[in-house]
């Protein structure tokens, strides 16, 4: 949260090389580590390996200017799974931050009992690495064997595919929501914890409800909190990649462009085409930054309107 | 929510395909196969200058062959100074990503362990080492069809280790409860699942997979197809042929009527299947048996294995899928001892028999085809003690197939292509056609000159 907030800092002492030499390790780190690999990516993404001579031919790598990224974009399938992934994740995030943030309020209330042991079970799916928890999900959808559609059909109640055309974006998304609700709520009642009891003292004198000091008291005061998860879970959204590509073999209804990063995968571990690859992680990092840019001012802008 | 960023890199190393295939407990997953024949005109990287074949070596070789550790520790007892590391680093199509960015970063193994359809690839990369003068020596220790795999135009780019040529496996027990006989043609083929559907509305005969081009290739190659041609420089490109559309129109026919299942291979579901008596019958490679094992051990001495069905009553015909052979790294600066090792692991009974006992594959060598390790039937089959007899007469009716250089491309679109043709109830002809023009327009954008386009 300190991240976000404006204050500011008293003016500098010139002088010395302490700020260079301090300064040194982060800038060294992000140039190697960060600005070097996107740099190559960025070269990567200008070549294309061509065939010369007839025959089998020779692949030989040379420059091709924009002719990558012109493919990129013109790429439907990779354009269905950004709109794809858009739509997963105006799902997703309002569903899994709505959530955490209930659970957060409700285990932040007064004489909730097992509070301990609610928290840690809402919190144990974040535990569980995203491949291994789609297998499980995977398990529970599988037509032949899911348990849930044994259940259903055992009671004659009509048991829904998970796996079908229209019904496997939300199965994607439900097993997004189960991993990440637990997370967001330990941030939230965090927050809400650091709240100080003379503000409950207060509105209850005042008498105020639970539900209106949920409502009132509470939520504005962690909004830097919803902020923050709001901008992870967005930028979480823009990089789901094991859920879907760990399902897709299991079902018809998930292709290899299901959403970017797996037409990337694709297109650089299966089709081997590293430079394709490279236009469209260049293409989906600046639309990654785009939104949350965006993102971020117009929240900004909001949760904090009382700063300015 | 950083989870995410680590997961992907646990996806990667997994891989998706190969993943799931890992948890159907089929550890080599042999897929796809086939015959290059055509083709001709490579102009191969200046060969190193020839070593001592018995100089020190240390060698390394990139493969996922069940259990080949132990077949190269024979191999290291025997020659202590030519030490042989295996390095598992991927499967199938992920390792060849793996070599070629190995190459260009000039790191590529010694040896190279790949599918028929991938050599192309590894081929107009120039990362396979000219084999030519090795291939002198042992040419004969292969059948011409085997030897066409992996040598085109004269030149002989990797030596074949195994083969799986395509048959059916069908549950006897089940046959038998339901009073079916088993197809000898593909019209009785449809006929009996249709059977099946009225005996038991849970049972299917057969699924079609759209996570299996290696498959829908093979079935397309004993209906005559031949997808790829090389004519002086010039591709032909003919995915949507008569035979492949035929083919292609059967399943898609049956699929979409109900009639046969849609639903994909090497999924838990599709193990539950296999195990419980929905699938009655399974048209797959020879190394099948060894899969049938892994994902339904339940099902042991219920399967029988006989050919596949027939388009015309009276012919035999089968197509490959699966099978691998081994290159050596054009870099590499061991060549001779690398020959020498690629010689004795797919021609030494001693390396092909071991083979077959740890890694359970069919060696592509015609000493290897009937090794002692052979006599005896499958695990999983007993009930056919004539099994590897039936097998060998049914891999000399294999037909010749040729692949092209973007096999990996025209594969993952068979995947979506043919996924959602399934999942629409789409007519599977026209998935035919956006699968040859996915091809076409690939290799166009290499570079490639292809033929009427």
């Amino acid at each position: 949260m300190t991240a976000l907030s404006t204050g500011r800092r008293p003016a500098r002492r010139r002088g010395g090389s302490a700020p260079f030499v301090l300064v040194a390790p982060a800038v060294v780190l992000l140039v190697t580590f960060l600005l070097v690999p996107i740099g190559y990516t960025v070269y990567l993404s200008l070549r294309a390996a061509r065939v010369t001579g007839g025959g089998f031919g020779r692949r030989v790598e040379q420059f091709v200017g924009l002719e990558n990224y012109r493919g990129v974009l013109t790429d439907s399938a990779y354009l269905d799974g950004v709109v794809r992934m858009l739509g997963y994740g105006a799902v997703v995030v309002p569903v899994m931050l709505g959530l955490a943030l209930l659970f957060a309020l409700l285990l932040d209330t007064p004489r909730v009992r097992l509070a301990r042991t609610t928290r840690i079970g809402i919190f144990l799916p974040y535990a569980v690495p995203g491949v291994i928890a789609s297998l499980l999900w995977g398990f529970l959808y599988l037509p032949g064997l899911s348990p849930i559609r044994s259940v259903l059909t055992s009671v004659n109640l009509p048991a829904p595919d998970f796996l079908g055309p229209s019904t496997v974006f939300f199965s994607v998304a439900n097993i997004g929501v189960w991993g990440g609700v637990g997370f967001n709520m330990i941030v939230l009642f965090t927050a809400l914890r650091g709240i100080p009891g003379e503000m409950y003292d207060a509105a209850r004198v005042d008498g105020a409800s639970e539900i209106q000091i949920a409502l009132r008291v509470k939520i504005p005061l962690i909004t830097p909190a919803l902020v923050m998860t709001a901008i992870f879970s967005i930028i979480a959204t823009l990089q789901v990649f094991s859920e879907p590509a760990t399902l897709q073999p299991m079902s018809d209804s998930i292709p290899s462009t299901w959403v970017p990063l797996m037409t990337i995968y694709r297109d650089a571990f299966v089709n081997s085409d590293i430079h394709t690859a490279a236009a469209a992680s260049v293409v989906l990092a600046l639309g990654t930054l785009a939104l949350s840019i965006g993102v971020l001012t117009l929240l900004q802008r909001r949760a904090f309107r009382s700063d300015q | 929510m950083l989870r995410d960023k680590t997961n992907s890199v646990d996806a990667q190393a997994f891989g998706r395909r190969t993943f799931l295939r890992g948890v159907a407990g089929i550890g080599a997953a042999v897929t796809l196969p086939a015959l290059l024949t055509a083709c001709g005109g490579d102009e191969e990287a200046s060969a190193p200058p020839k070593g001592d074949p018995d100089a020190p070596a240390n060698l390394t070789f990139w493969t996922w062959t069940t259990n080949i550790e132990k077949v190269v520790d024979i191999w290291n007892a025997k020659n202590p100074t030519q030490k042989v590391s295996v390095s598992r680093q991927a499967q199938g199509e992920e390792l060849i990503t793996k070599v070629l960015t190995a190459h260009r970063a000039g790191n590529a193994p010694d040896l190279i362990h790949a599918e028929y359809q991938a050599l192309p690839v590894l081929i107009t990369n120039g990362v396979t080492a000219d084999l030519t003068e090795l291939a002198g020596t042992i040419k004969g220790e292969f059948t011409e069809g085997t030897w066409g795999l992996t040598s085109f135009g004269g030149t002989t780019h990797a030596i074949p280790q195994d083969v799986g040529p395509m048959m059916l496996y069908y549950r006897a027990d089940l046959f038998d409860k339901h009073g079916l006989t088993v197809p000898k043609t593909w019209a009785e083929f449809e006929a009996v699942a249709r059977q099946v559907r009225a005996k038991d509305s849970k049972a299917y005969l057969a699924t079609f997979s759209s996570g299996d081009p290696g498959w829908f290739a093979g079935l397309a190659e004993q209906a005559g197809a031949n997808w790829w041609a090389n004519e002086s420089g010039t591709w032909n490109v003919t995915i949507n042929d008569e035979p492949t559309k035929k083919m292609a129109a059967f399943w898609g026919g049956l699929v979409n009527e109900g009639v046969l299942s849609g639903k994909p291979m090497y999924t838990p579901e599709w193990n539950k299947e296999m195990s419980d008596g929905t699938l009655l019958a399974w048209p797959s490679a020879i190394w099948g048996a060894g899969v049938l094992e892994g994902v339904a051990p339940g099902t042991k001495g219920k399967w029988a294995m006989t050919a596949l069905p027939q388009w015309d009553a009276g012919s035999a015909s089968t197509g490959y899928w699966g099978g691998s052979a081994t290159a050596i790294s054009a870099k590499s600066s061991q060549r001779a001892q690398a020959e020498k090792f690629v010689k004795w692991l797919n021609t030494d009974p001693e390396a092909t028999s071991a083979m077959i006992k740890e890694g359970g594959i069919y060696p592509a060598a015609i000493s290897g085809q009937s090794s002692p390790a052979l006599s005896a039937p499958p695990a999983m089959m007993p009930n056919q003690p004539t099994f590897y007899a039936d097998a060998a007469a049914i891999a000399k009716t294999a037909r010749g197939f040729s692949w092209a250089p973007n096999v990996n491309v025209t594969y993952s679109s068979y995947s979506d292509l043919f996924a959602k043709a399934i999942a629409d109830k789409a007519d599977f002809g026209a998935a035919v056609d956006q699968l040859q023009a996915a091809s076409v327009a690939d290799l166009k954008k290499q570079g490639f000159q292809v033929k009427g386009a």
